[in-house]
């Protein structure tokens, strides 16, 4: 069972996610910044991230230096944000995306970025 | 070894200073020491000087101790003046995202005194700034809310902007968000997550 | 119930939701009978007479004092001894190991508990580190612990308390700690003082300014209560009153990322708490 970690401080973004994310099989837990996600990752790492960028408290770039910092087996992460401008990408995989996806993600793509990161749902 | 008590004695010569009300000029001085102890400390102490705000707004531009940056911060929201608040809206367009969050959260506290320069905001060329101004909503009471998220949904060209105010009018709306809401479906027919946030925000509404 | 105090799904979607956000606490759909209990019960008690007209007022009361009266209503907070102790067990397991490796001078390790409320928290820890801490025997150890209200300070200093407040504990430890009295336990001495009770407010500047180097501040159940401007003024209050490397811990429903973005998130097996940076 592949556990997915949704971070995002809107919360119609998340159920949006979700739906699209648990239609496909995955198991989807949630988390509003990015001090919670590090939080929630302690607790049990998960097999692939999904994050925005502009968050209150700890924002994605934030997260992800943290999280890939962090003494716990590493997964990847899809980046996505309103942020259409190439400087924005360049830094989100410096701070350790692996992917970078402009808001809103069409359910097809998402879907097909999770599967070619941690493959199918089970 | 084992339990023992101490006659608590101020830890440094800083705390003995900062026991006696300390003049402007003098904390001034102090936001921009090496130690970032000690600028968080002239920061907290710069809530008695009504006459900081410039200096704080100076200071948050160029503060990199993200510790101060917060103190900063809370210091200018208990000021709430038009420095300070023209400051927080400088941050807005900064290229530094944790900068940019802090002064969202610091508006959001400041409702009466951001009020009056939302509109000019929601109006911004920038549509990151226009995406922030709809984040600083989420907490503002002002009559004014609803019809100002309507207007974004019906007029906003940027479509992330739309789907910012979408989140929130699901909140707050009322049945006067009903209509605007469907042609904002109409508008963005091919855009399934408009589709879905709109669906989301209309049952919210409620039958009202 | 009256009809107009019925709640929706709707409702509970986006009080749900928002509450969440506010202070991190998320309810199953399961707990949506006592959820609703308790907006009927403020609803009534506010006079709002309708869940959209109450959620109005709590979103934008500028006081944040409702959602302080529903925050109290919907976590159950009561003090008694030993209350969440896998947090002293994270303490004498893996804070304190780590602050004493850390140390580069024999002065004593400091502890801040606040608020100390009628005192079982204070005495918690200091029994803890007699019972589990072998390091107690090599280092000194100050427990502070303050509070607003100078009436809980002295009954936390008489050390007198009732059979429910003890009846978490081991009862050996119950035997060797406290004596019978009457209808309540009475604390022994040696732990009585091992404790310093202090007057704070942790808004007041005058009052926390000479409160630092501590290397371990607990502070559970409090900041939750506060509004969203005092909670973050009162983790920077912390920050101040901690050691570089210091340790916060919260209450177990309390999520530091709705507060402050200052501390370091730790890893410990027992709990989760917050680190203050060590290289500051």
């Amino acid at each position: 069972m592949k556990r997915i970690l949704i971070v995002d401080d809107a919360a119609t973004v998340r159920m949006y996610h979700r739906n699209i994310l648990e239609a496909a099989g995955y198991t989807v837990e949630e988390a509003v910044n990015g001090i919670e996600a590090i939080e929630k990752s302690l607790h049990q790492p998960f097999d692939l991230y999904v994050v925005d960028i502009n968050m209150p408290k700890l924002d994605g770039y934030g997260f992800l230096r943290e999280l890939r910092a962090l003494d716990i087996p590493q997964a990847p992460a899809i980046m996505v944000s309103t942020e259409a401008d190439s400087s924005d990408q360049v830094r989100a995989y410096a701070a350790g995306a692996n992917a970078y996806h402009i808001k809103p993600v069409k359910p097809g793509q998402l879907l097909t970025q999770v599967k070619l990161l941690v493959g199918a749902a089970r | 070894m084992g339990f023992v008590k101490q006659h608590r004695e101020p830890a440094s010569a800083l705390a003995e200073a900062s026991t006696e009300r300390r003049s402007f000029e003098v904390l001034a001085g102090e936001l921009q020491h090496a130690d970032p102890t000690v600028r968080r400390w002239a920061a907290r102490d710069l809530t008695d000087c009504p006459e900081a705000s410039k200096a704080l707004v100076d200071r948050l531009q160029r503060e990199e101790d993200n510790s101060v940056r917060e103190v900063i911060l809370s210091t200018l929201t208990t000021h709430g003046d038009d420095i300070a608040v023209g400051g927080l809206v400088e941050c807005l367009r900064s290229e530094n995202v944790s900068l940019r969050n802090e002064a969202i959260e610091a508006m959001k506290q400041l409702p009466k005194e951001v009020a009056p320069i939302m509109q000019g905001l929601l109006d911004d060329e920038d549509s990151d700034v226009r995406i922030f101004a709809v984040n600083v909503l989420e907490s503002l009471r002002h009559p004014e809310v609803e019809s100002w998220l309507i207007a974004v949904i019906e007029k906003d060209p940027e479509l992330n902007v739309c789907a910012t105010a979408v989140d929130l009018l699901g909140e707050v709306g009322t049945s006067a968000a009903r209509g605007p809401l469907g042609r904002l479906k109409a508008r963005y027919s091919g855009e399934p997550y408009i589709q879905f946030a709109a669906d989301v925000a209309l049952k919210r509404l409620g039958g009202d | 119930m009256d009809d107009s105090l019925i709640i929706t799904d709707a409702d509970f979607e986006k009080f749900r939701e928002f509450f969440y956000r506010k202070t991190g606490i998320q309810f199953e759909t399961t707990k949506r009978y006592f959820v609703d209990k308790r907006l009927a019960e403020r609803i009534e008690a506010t006079k709002t007479r309708s869940f959209r007209a109450y959620f109005t007022m709590l979103r934008f009361e500028a006081s944040g004092e409702e959602l302080q009266q529903l925050t109290n209503l919907m976590t159950v907070n009561e003090t008694y001894f030993f209350r969440e102790e896998y947090q002293f067990e994270c303490l004498v397991k893996s804070m304190l190991p780590d602050i004493v490796r850390r140390k580069t001078d024999r002065s004593p390790i400091r502890i801040w508990a606040i608020p100390s409320s009628s005192g079982e928290e204070p005495y918690s820890i200091a029994i803890y580190l007699l019972e589990y801490w072998a390091g107690l025997a090599h280092w000194d150890v100050e427990i502070v612990s303050s509070d607003i209200d100078t009436q809980i300070l002295s009954q936390a200093k008489r050390g007198f308390y009732s059979e429910r407040s003890v009846s978490h504990m081991p009862p050996h430890l119950v035997r060797k700690y406290f004596t019978r009295k009457g209808d309540g336990y009475q604390l022994s001495d040696d732990v009585l003082s091992a404790v310093e009770f202090t007057r704070v407010n942790l808004h007041d500047r005058a009052d926390t300014r000479s409160y630092r180097d501590f290397d371990v501040a607990f502070c559970r159940n409090l900041l939750i209560y506060f509004d969203d401007v005092s909670r973050k003024a009162a983790a920077e209050t912390l920050y101040d009153a901690l050691k570089p490397g210091g340790f916060v811990c919260l209450g177990h429903s309390e999520s530091m990322s709705r507060f402050s973005s200052l501390y370091k998130v730790w890893n410990f097996p027992d709990a989760r708490v917050y680190q203050k940076p060590k290289d500051v």
